[in-house]
Order: C-alpha cells, then structure tokens, then sequence
C-alpha cells in the first residue's frame, strides 16, 4: 500500500493533539527564556557595578552553553525525572550565555558622553541606570531576547526523547512510524513560531525605541 | 561664587592634573580654563560638580564645601555643558531640557513653560520640542545642551569646549549668541577651551594653565596680553599679540587728536596753516554740520581761494567710539594720510586716531 507524502486527513484527525504540542511549545520556550531573563539581567548589573565579575559569570555561562543539550538533559533525569524541569532547567541555563552578554554590552555601548552628561546633571545612580541606561540598552537586549528564543524553539524539540518536547514529539512521531506527515506538520509549525517570535519581539523593541525609527 | 583652595590632584598612576590650584571664579563672571592638552582644565573643572575628587584642597561653590555636599544634588544646582553635547537620545528635545527639572520634581506645567521659555531663550524653534536629538543639525544639539543646563536656573555653570564640535562660521555664532544671554543671565561659569582666541573672546578672566596643572596666569584678557608673565605665556598667547590687544580696546578709550579740520567754504589760506600746525601736509574738509566731505593735500590747494574750489578726496571708511582699536588700525593702513578719522555714528568728526595713540596705548 503506498502512502501519499501528505495526508490531509491525519492533519485534520489529529489537530487537537497538533494544538496541544504547539502550546506546550511555546511554553517550553517562554518559561526558560523568561526564567533566564530573570536570572540574567542581576547577573548583568552586577557584572556593571562590580566588573570583575563579568568575566567568571561569562565563563560559568558559556560553558554550561558548551555542553550538548541531550548530555545536559540526561545528567538532570535522576533529579528530576522526566518532569517539565528536566526541560526547563537545562534549557534556562542555555539562555543564559546570551541573555547575559547581550544586556552588559548593551548597557556598556551607552555613549560615554551620554553617561557623563546624565552624572553631571544630578542623576543617582540608580535613577540613570533605569532611566537612561537600560532604555538606551534596548536594542542589544532585545537582540539577545530573539536570539536566545529561537535557539531555545529549536532546543525544545529535542527535549521529544525525555518525554517532553512539543512538536518534537511530532518529529519522533513521524519519524518512529516513517510516516512523513507530522514531520512536516511539526517542522513548518516550529519554523512559523521561531519567525513569529522573532518578529514579534522585533516589533516589541520598535515600540520601546521610538527614538530609533527615521523621521517622518 | 567658586573658589578653588590649593587644589592639588594626583591621579593612581602618578600623574598629577592640577598642582595647588588656587583661584576664583568671582560672581557672575565668566573664567576660562585655557592651556595645551594634559595641563588638567577638564580635570579642574569636573571637580567642581566632583565628577572627579581633589586629591587635596578645597573648591567651594558659593561658599559651600563642594565635599560636603551629596554628588547629585550638588550637580542639579550646576549647569554642564560638554562638547560632544551628550543630549539623551532616547528623550524628546523637551525631555532632554526638562532633565533638572523632572530631576527636582517640577510639575508638569512650570517645567513645560520653563521647556517653551527656554528653547526660545537659546534661538530654535518650538516645533524641535517633539524631535529626538538625532533629528536636530550639530548646531541645534548644541544649543539644547545649552537649554538643558540652564533649565533650572543654576547659579553656577561649567562648560568643557561647549562650541568645539560645530563648524567656525556657527561656533562664531553661538558665542555671540552665548555672550549676550550672559550679559542678561550673569551666571558664575568656568569654561573651558584649548583655543586662546576663544578664551579672549569669552572670558572675563582667563587662567592659562601648563602640563602637570600648574597656574601660570591669571588676569583678564587686556593684562594678559600686557604683560604676560612667564615665557610660556606669552608663546601660548601667540603671534600677534599686540594685535589682540588692540582687539580689546574700544576707540573711545582713547582721546583722539583734534587734527587739522577746516570748513569748506574756508578761504585756502586757513587750510594750509591748520596743515602747517598740525604738521601735515593734508587737512580735512567738512561741511557746516561738522560732517566729513574729504580730505585736501596742500599741493591741492595751490592757486585756490577757497577750500571748496579744490576738490575733496573721499574716504572710504571712519571709526566709531564703539569700535576696537584694531579696527581703528585696518583703517589708518588703508587710509593715505595714515591716519583713522573718527565720527560718531551721525557722521559728524570726532579727531583722529594716529600711529602714536596706538603706540601709547599698547606701552
């Protein structure tokens, strides 16, 4: 019996399955770059205010970047079993590298005559840091946020083979049953959301920066 | 008032930017810190607002130890103006002015008003308050600087090379424009430049300061380039120096010479002994009203009755009593007779300005 290459009629029995792991994910990505966010951006002002921080926190960070996503995933399941944190942890840890460089070279690229002009009129330090600094950040660490997003949609599927995974658990699907339809299905959804990411937050980081669009 | 009180700072590695700086910058004057890079200006002025700290000594600021004071409210009190201008590009033009004034907690309609009041004061127009800085021309940004400096009305200003970024013809501009906002404003200011044109032109004082922070000089415009004190002064002020001073001496200072004036319808006779008195060999011509028509050499006057049958030369430039000596020069070297005729600004004759009244007054 010869299958044809897409079967219309899987799609439509199966689209409330297709939902559910397009959900978990998108999920799967938000929590870990939110998380990472969280964890990164103390991390940066730290590296600011006391710099020779910055090198070792680079340094934890980009190993823990270094090691391969299903090594990192398989060390973490005798503490956490096949739970969503087994995902989670591993792929917050590997937003980490870029989160973090991204907003301290964000906030060092602020002019140096910008700073001293904001020093010299009677800013706190505190003060310049969240209303002159970050904002002028903006653009370098929405950069990260898109690269470290679309990095982690992709990390995401992978986390398929420790019982996770989203649309990865199409591609396994798929793949197990050499069945090509929901390895399709799961690989134009998942390149569709890393695009979509990625120009919504593009279009979050126009919002931010009015001052960067080109008069009118 | 800022009064800088054997001011010395040493940097860690050593170097030192400012050598027991003792000075003051007297009330609503205007002082500026000139010397050639690495004698420490910009060091001694961001100590004032202690973006940099004295290693030892004192500055006060209208009497008040700049140490004691917490750093940022120090700071909203002094106005800072810089040459790469440093407006905030992600602020709105008024944003940018409101900066001190949102800083002090203002409300929103005395700091609007203040924004519109200011952004006239400083020359732009108010359709600039809704742009972000990268849409205004060099010139405008730094005219914002300006603006925002001045938003709260400090008492104090200082300003590192606040013109140094734009083209000379708008540079001229700006401290024309700046010189008359200070003579309404009167605002203490310490500025600082590494041009000595500028220094002359701007300050009421100047302080010429050397490699390693040492005081050379401290004087006004006109005692400086009377008398300089040390070699290195007088190369710092440069070539020309005679000339700069003239620049600052206004005609009227002088007492012009009556000069050898006769009337037109004076008989020749009259005209040829007023030459003889004065020791020319030209005399002036003017009409009833003491308005100048020309000059006559004595040959001209050779077989004329009166003065008018020989023709008056005219001349094509006077002084003014509001004018500067210099200019006075540029005239007598233009003139034949050598000398630079003065009326005032109805046109009627004042005297004379000669080679001598300069050489007198430069002595």
């Amino acid at each position: 019996m010869t299958q044809s290459f897409f079967d219309w009629s899987w799609v439509v029995d199966n689209l409330g399955d297709i939902w559910a792991q397009l959900a978990e994910h998108i999920v799967l990505t938000v929590i870990p770059v939110g998380l990472g966010f969280l964890m990164a951006f103390p991390m940066a002002l730290a590296s600011i205010r006391w710099p020779r921080l910055y090198s070792p926190l680079l340094g934890v960070a980009g190993i823990l970047f270094s090691i391969p996503t299903l090594a990192l995933f398989v060390v973490m399941i005798p503490f956490t079993g096949l739970s969503k944190a087994t995902a989670i942890i591993p792929l917050t840890l590997y937003t980490l590298l870029i989160l973090l460089r991204n907003t301290v070279e964000g906030l060092k690229g602020v002019p140096a005559q910008v700073r001293e002009a904001a020093e010299a009129m009677g800013y706190t330090r505190t003060r310049q840091l969240f209303r002159i600094e970050l904002p002028l950040a903006v653009p370098v660490i929405v950069a990260g946020l898109r690269i470290a997003t679309v990095n982690t949609i992709a990390y995401v599927a992978i986390t398929a083979l420790i019982g996770q995974g989203g649309l990865g658990n199409l591609f396994m699907d798929g793949f197990l049953r050499q069945f090509p339809t929901p390895l399709i299905v799961g690989l134009v959804l998942s390149v569709m959301l890393a695009v979509t990411a990625d120009l919504g937050l593009l279009g979050v980081q126009r919002v931010l920066t009015p001052w960067q669009r080109d008069p009118g | 008032m800022i009064t800088f009180e054997s001011v010395t700072k040493r940097f860690a590695d050593g170097t030192v930017a400012a050598d027991d700086l003792t000075f003051e910058v007297p009330e609503g004057e205007l002082v500026v810190l000139v010397g050639p890079s690495g004698c420490g200006k910009t060091t001694a002025l961001r100590m004032v607002n202690r973006m940099i700290e004295p290693t030892e000594g004192r500055i006060s600021v209208n009497g008040q130890d700049a140490a004691s004071v917490p750093a940022p409210a120090l700071r909203r009190d002094i106005g800072y103006v810089i040459q790469q201008v440093g407006l905030f590009p992600h602020l709105t033009i008024a944003d940018n002015v409101a900066t001190v004034p949102s800083l002090i907690g203002w409300d929103k309609e005395r700091t609007n008003e203040r924004v519109e009041e200011l952004i006239e004061t400083v020359g732009l127009s108010q359709e600039v308050v809704d742009r972000y800085p990268r849409q205004l021309s060099g010139g405008q940004q730094q005219r914002v600087g300006v603006a925002r400096a001045l938003a709260a009305d400090p008492p104090i200003m200082l300003m590192d090379e606040p013109f140094g970024a734009v083209d000379p013809i708008v540079r001229a501009l700006l401290q024309d424009e700046f010189l008359r906002l200070q003579r309404e404003l009167k605002k203490t200011i310490l500025f600082v430049t590494h041009d000595i044109d500028e220094a002359m032109k701007m300050g009421d004082r100047i302080a010429i300061l050397n490699i390693g922070g040492v005081l050379e000089q401290y004087a006004t415009p006109t005692d400086l380039l009377a008398a300089p004190v040390n070699d290195f002064v007088v190369d710092f002020l440069g070539a020309e120096r005679n000339l700069k001073r003239l620049a600052l001496i206004p005609v009227s200072a002088v007492e012009p010479e009556p000069g050898p004036l006769v009337s037109a319808n004076d008989p020749s006779g009259r005209a040829q002994e007023a030459a003889r008195e004065s020791g020319t060999d030209w005399a002036l011509v003017s009409d009833a009203e003491k308005r100048i028509e020309g000059w006559i050499s004595t040959d001209d006057l050779d077989g004329r009755r009166t003065v008018d049958e020989a023709e008056a030369h005219p001349f094509d430039h006077f002084v003014t009593r509001d004018e500067s000596l210099r200019a006075a020069l540029d005239v007598m070297v233009e003139s034949p007779l050598g000398v630079a005729v003065r009326v005032d600004t109805d046109g009627r004759y004042e005297g004379v300005v000669t080679h001598n009244t300069l050489t007198g007054e430069l002595k």
